[in-house]
């Protein structure tokens, strides 16, 4: 382990090592250094070139830590390294490996600072440095936020190069040629005179030698996978049914588990008779779990079978039972002693309503369910010395640590299988559905157990997005948009999901007003101010938090604005718009749809909205159509800018997927809590879009900004507020809550 | 009890009310159809049986009328179905849990009718949920799929 001190001792450490006679590559550029994580798990023979690449004389892996929740990062993640490394990615080992302080997000954590992505100035630059720093101290390992791109586009590319040049100079040792005599080609070093020597034969010399680090990163012009369009790694896998998601684990002997749990989320269990349960087929043990029971069976339906059967007392949880009470209680919660932020404050607003004429409304989003396809699972092995866990998280670092705690046992006595996840949009950012299966397994030592959760136990156990409510005030004066005033309302989930996981940050909940307070808009007289609410239901991250709902809030009442204005809403809004990115996506849909204004006669009418999310301006157009059936949506184009695309063919399915659910959940989908818990438990009634109210869609990704930026979310805030405003270009109707079906029917 | 799946008989000792899904998932390992609602209300645990489509969530396996095919069955000796090769070239996945029951259903389709039009394929695959919303690209690759089965 020699060189792993010689690591450990640089600052910025870029660097190879032998492991046992292997090789790791890293690409770290970090103040101090993290040790390479894969120094650990490679014998003689083998290289760990980097945190990101192992090469053995079996084959090579690639390290792709970001967790693939459908969102093609897995791919992504080797493609990037793979450009480099002149590899095919499709014929490397993909391995999302242990969570490790070497892959810390810094990205999300400086996206947490209270400062919209476009403001560069010196105190935004600041916080968002001391955020990074932090995220690496505490070894933040996330997925979300869509920030796994922007995060780590350059170091896997580095990571790719570095090991490239570190192998062709053990070539160059190995035939006494030198490196700039060698070129690379398809995993193998090739000399002047085409002789290939594979890169799985030069393992143990790149080992033993120093890594080449810095090695500068090829231009987009000699890319060859990236920016192209190129197949997916896990596409074949998933249209076979052969991808292992968590309920596909099938270990020797495993036993098949279920809990239940009190539906009332954080309420006592006040007396359990499992007497029927217990005399149930199949059933291996009814035993308490922390928030209900959990049965263990010999397969998942006689789990399920039990664990209905089990009669069981909740007693009641400390939020308040229905969702009348708690839109009550959001509605008295704009008060000055629960001013959480404003972050917009331009201009005097108040003189200028004074002045004008002025419009106010109110809107609303409500609860909303992940409600992934996959219901949450995980599969454990549990022995009195180590824990084996497999399963899909976002936060794999978080796992392993609450995981060891509640088993006794030392952190690295725990191993994490990860795997891809049937969706999340945020669900799977908390880990409440695996420490209750780490209960059950340790029921039986030595035994694995697989605990799925019904439909229902999943979506009453969801961590929904959160209600939220906005007052809106605002004036035009001759023909524009003169004052802009809004008041967001909404619980914090910032609050309620880092209590849950870690511990909750002091300072403003940004999230509140995110959305909002950071559109690039030049208007006038314009307030953004954030009120805590307090807490109701646990709430959690769901695809764009915040800014999934303030959005909505802001882009129609601007639209709102400019009706009464008479101004055109593509206009107005290029008018208004500071933000040289943003006014080209603005453009770019008006070019895309033919804009000629919102009315486009017989019962059809087109909305334009704009929305800065996630560091990416969208700009989104929809066409709808009254029909004898209702509302019908025909049509959407979507103009987005975020920097470099490096996929193509996935960045469109990631653009279209997130306005798609954005339009399906605004249409026609809630969760109503009666009895403290959610009316809506399956797909009978919480659906999202379906295939028949698909519209035709067009994307452009403008591709020229010099950062790079995630799609996962942003095309979901542009959504919500295009429908709103095509249906009231087209009916005279403004819908102010979502979700719509409560004012028009769809078709 | 004998149940014949992808071409193989299995003998089964099991309650008669127990659902064709979780016979196939739990009992026989066969984990390409999906658990996603229960209650035929999502698509993802869609099997042929007899050469038609059904949701095995909602079957009992004492029910079963015919020979059983999952998404495993449909490479025979290894090749695509072309349903499936559609679905590659188009990259429909993204998190890929519905796309087993999404495949299974359109080859149902395309066995009752060879050139679907987009209405068509609303009706036939509106009862399978994507969340993931990937629906523009099992619609193009719905299209593909049959242009290739006609030639072919
Ligand atoms: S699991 Fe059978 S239809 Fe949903
Ligand atoms: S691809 Fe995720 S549910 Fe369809």
């Amino acid at each position: 382990m020699g060189r792993a001190k010689t690591i450990a001792r640089r600052t910025f450490l870029i660097g190879s090592a032998a492991i046992a006679g292997g090789v790791a590559f890293g690409a770290y550029t970090v103040a101090r250094p993290i040790p390479n994580p894969l120094l650990d798990r490679i014998g003689e023979g083998e290289a760990a070139l980097t945190p990101f690449v192992i090469i053995t004389g079996d084959g090579i892996t690639l390290i792709v830590p970001r967790a693939d929740i459908g969102q093609g990062i897995e791919s992504l993640q080797a493609h990037l390294i793979a450009e480099e490394l002149d590899i095919d990615p499709h014929s490397a080992t993909l391995d999302p490996g242990q969570p490790h302080a070497a892959y810390h997000n810094s990205a999300l954590a400086a996206d947490g600072v209270p400062f919209p992505h476009y403001h560069d100035g010196a105190i935004a630059r600041i916080a968002r440095a001391g955020a990074a720093a932090g995220a690496r101290v505490m070894g933040l390992q996330f997925t979300g936020g869509s920030t796994s791109t922007a995060d780590l586009h350059v170091a896997l590319r580095q990571a790719g190069a570095n090991a490239r040049e570190t192998l062709k100079q053990a070539a160059a040792n190995r035939t006494g040629l030198t490196r700039s005599d060698l070129r690379t080609n398809d995993g193998a070093v090739i000399l002047p005179d085409d002789t290939r020597i594979p890169y799985t034969d030069l393992a143990a010399d790149a080992a033993a030698i120093d890594l080449i680090e810095d090695v500068p990163l090829r231009m987009p012009a000699q890319w060859r996978l990236l920016g192209k369009p190129v197949q997916r790694t896990d596409s074949v896998a998933k249209s076979t049914g052969a991808m292992t998601y968590g309920i596909d684990v099938r270990l020797p002997d495993m036993l098949f588990a279920t809990i239940r749990r009190n539906p009332g989320i954080g309420g006592a269990v006040l007396s359990v008779d499992d007497t029927a349960a217990r005399a149930m087929a199949g059933v291996r043990a009814v035993v308490p779990v922390s928030g209900g029971i959990g049965v263990i069976a010999d397969n998942t339906w006689r789990a399920f079978n039990a664990a209905q059967a089990v009669t069981v007392t909740w007693g009641a949880p400390d939020y308040p039972a229905t969702s009348a009470e708690m839109w009550r209680v959001l509605e008295g919660a704009g008060t000055r002693a629960n001013r959480n932020s404003r972050l917009r404050n331009d201009g005097k607003v108040d003189d200028a309503l004074a002045q004008s004429q002025v419009l106010s409304a109110q809107y609303r989003a409500p609860f909303l369910a992940h409600a992934a396809l996959e219901p949450l699972s995980a599969t454990v092995l549990y022995t009195p010395q180590r824990l084996e866990i497999w399963t899909a998280t976002q936060v794999p670092a978080v796992l392993r640590d609450k995981a060891a705690e509640l088993a006794g046992l030392p952190r690295d006595a725990v191993t994490l299988h990860l795997l891809h996840a049937g969706g999340s949009f945020g669900r799977r950012l908390d880990i409440d559905y695996v420490l209750p299966a780490i209960e059950l397994a340790m029921i039986v030592p030595g035994t694995p157990v697989q605990t799925t959760l019904t439909r229902e136990e999943d979506m009453t156990h969801d961590f929904p997005r959160p209600m939220h409510l906005a007052r809106m005030r605002g004036a035009v004066q001759d023909g524009r948009v003169r004052a802009f005033d809004m008041d967001a309302i909404s619980p914090s989930v910032v609050d309620s999901w880092f209590g849950r996981i870690m511990f909750a940050p002091p300072g403003p909940d940004a999230l509140i007003v995110l959305g909002a307070y950071d559109q690039p808009f030049a208007i006038p007289n314009y307030r953004v101010t954030g009120y805590k609410a307090p807490p109701l239901v646990p709430v959690g991250s769901w695809r764009a938090p915040g800014a999934c709902a303030n959005t909505f809030f802001h882009d129609c009442f601007l639209d709102e604005l400019i009706h009464a204005a008479g101004a055109d809403p593509l206009e107005e809004r290029l008018r208004l718009i500071t933000h040289a990115e943003s006014r080209r996506v603005l453009e770019a849909v008006g070019e895309m749809s033919g804009w000629s204004g919102p009315q486009l006669g017989q019962g059809r009418g087109r909305g334009v909205a704009y929305a800065y999310a996630h560091g990416v301006p969208i700009a989104a157009v929809v066409d709808v159509a009254m029909t004898d059936a209702g509302i019908r949506i025909e049509r959407a184009w979507i103009a987005g800018e975020c920097g470099t695309v490096y996929d193509p063919v996935n960045a469109e399915a990631q653009v279209t997927g997130s306005f798609l659910w954005g339009l399906g959940h605004a249409m026609d989908a809630e969760l109503t809590y009666e009895d403290h818990a959610p009316v809506q438990t399956n797909f009978d009634r919480f659906r999202g879009l379906q295939m028949y109210q698909t519209p035709r869609l067009e994307v452009r990704l403008l591709g020229q900004a010099d950062h790079v930026r995630g799609l996962g979310e942003p095309a979901t805030c542009a959504a919500a507020p295009a429908l709103g405003n095509a249906i009231f270009a087209a009916t005279g109707t403004r819908l102010r809550e979502m979700p719509f079906s409560k004012g028009m029917q769809f078709a | 009890m004998q149940l014949q799946v992808n071409g193989t008989t299995h003998y089964l000792d099991v309650e008669g009310d127990m659902p064709l899904l979780w016979v196939l998932r739990d009992v026989l390992n066969i984990t390409g159809p999906k658990y996603g609602c229960g209650i035929a209300q999502c698509g993802a645990c869609t099997v042929h049986v007899g050469g038609e489509a059904v949701r095995s969530c909602q079957l009992p396996v004492s029910d079963v009328w015919g020979d059983v095919t999952t998404i495993e069955g449909l490479a025979a000796g290894g090749t695509l179905h072309p349903v499936q090769a559609a679905w590659i070239a188009h990259q429909v996945a993204q998190c890929g849990y519905c796309q087993s029951g999404q495949i299974m259903q359109a080859i149902d389709l395309l066995a009752r009718n060879p050139a679907p039009s987009d209405a068509d394929i609303d009706d036939a695959m509106s009862g399978n949920l994507c969340r993931c919303a990937t629906y523009p690209r099992i619609r193009a690759a719905i299209h593909d799929a049959a242009a290739t089965m006609q030639e072919g």
